[in-house]
């Protein structure tokens, strides 16, 4: 068993007015990515996750478990800075749960941070957390959130 | 569902605003570790968690027989986003609109 000891273990949730499939589609579907995930294309199979800046292969990620629409389980490295490009892996999972009312409840934990301090730094407060904003914004305004 | 109403209500006492300054500096703590830092009862601190935890601030985690506490920020920078954004920008505009008619006269 696993300690969880400070930041490397980060949690952020929320609720957001779409049906589990919308956000998965958001999560997966490079044309949505790039109106959230600062900008990048983000194209994710059952096997890999792969990062393109415009059409640029810059990034491939493993996927480790691919459950539409509940559940996305991937590795994690900050590959556009070479300090944190170099530290370990971290591995993130994406959990989306049907609400009353139309809503969801996405829950995003990125954790197994421990050989990656830099990113673990980097990631959280707002780094998650403008992902997550700018996603709930494009679901349910149809419009990205504004820089 | 939560909404903003809860956000507000939570963040409303200084106990709570503690403990999530408690969290901020180092999250996944348990309630034995959050209790220890403050002069109050064990169910005291429980009530306040669960009041957070209601709200969204607080996610828990299991691991063994440890229940561990997570601060989620999101709600707060939402109603950043909804409300502290959207009165700034106003105060932007009304600037810019003061602008404009200024050199409109002098124009």
């Amino acid at each position: 068993m696993t300690t969880i000891t400070a930041q490397t273990v980060q949690v952020y949730q929320v609720f957001i007015k779409a049906s589990p499939e919308e956000i998965w589609k958001a999560i997966i579907d490079p044309e949505f990515t790039t109106k959230y995930f600062h900008g990048v294309t983000i194209e994710t199979t059952p096997e890999e996750r792969r990062s393109y800046s415009g059409s640029d292969l810059r990034n491939v990620q493993d996927v480790l478990e691919y459950d539409p629409p509940r559940r996305l389980v991937h590795s994690w490295v900050s590959y556009y800075d070479p300090d944190m490009a170099a530290e370990e892996p971290s591995r993130v999972t994406w959990e989306i749960g049907e609400q009353e009312d139309g809503y969801s409840l996405l829950t995003v934990t990125h954790d197994q941070l421990e050989g990656a301090p830099k990113t673990a730094e980097s990631v959280s407060g707002t780094g998650w957390m403008f992902v997550l904003s700018g996603l709930k914004t494009l679901l349910e305004t149809g419009r990205p959130l504004a820089a | 569902m939560r909404d903003d109403d809860q956000v507000f209500k939570a963040l409303a006492d200084p106990t709570r605003r503690h403990l999530l300054d408690r969290l901020f500096e180092r999250d996944g703590r348990t309630l034995t570790e959050l209790e220890s830092e403050l002069e109050m009862t064990r169910f005291g601190v429980m009530k306040h968690l669960h009041v957070l935890e209601e709200a969204g601030l607080v996610v828990t985690r299991r691991q063994g027989r440890e229940k561990h506490h997570f601060l989620n920020a999101l709600p707060i920078r939402l109603i950043h986003d909804r409300w502290i954004d959207k009165y700034a920008e106003r105060r932007v505009s009304a600037l810019a609109d003061l602008k404009s008619k200024l050199e409109e006269e002098s124009a």
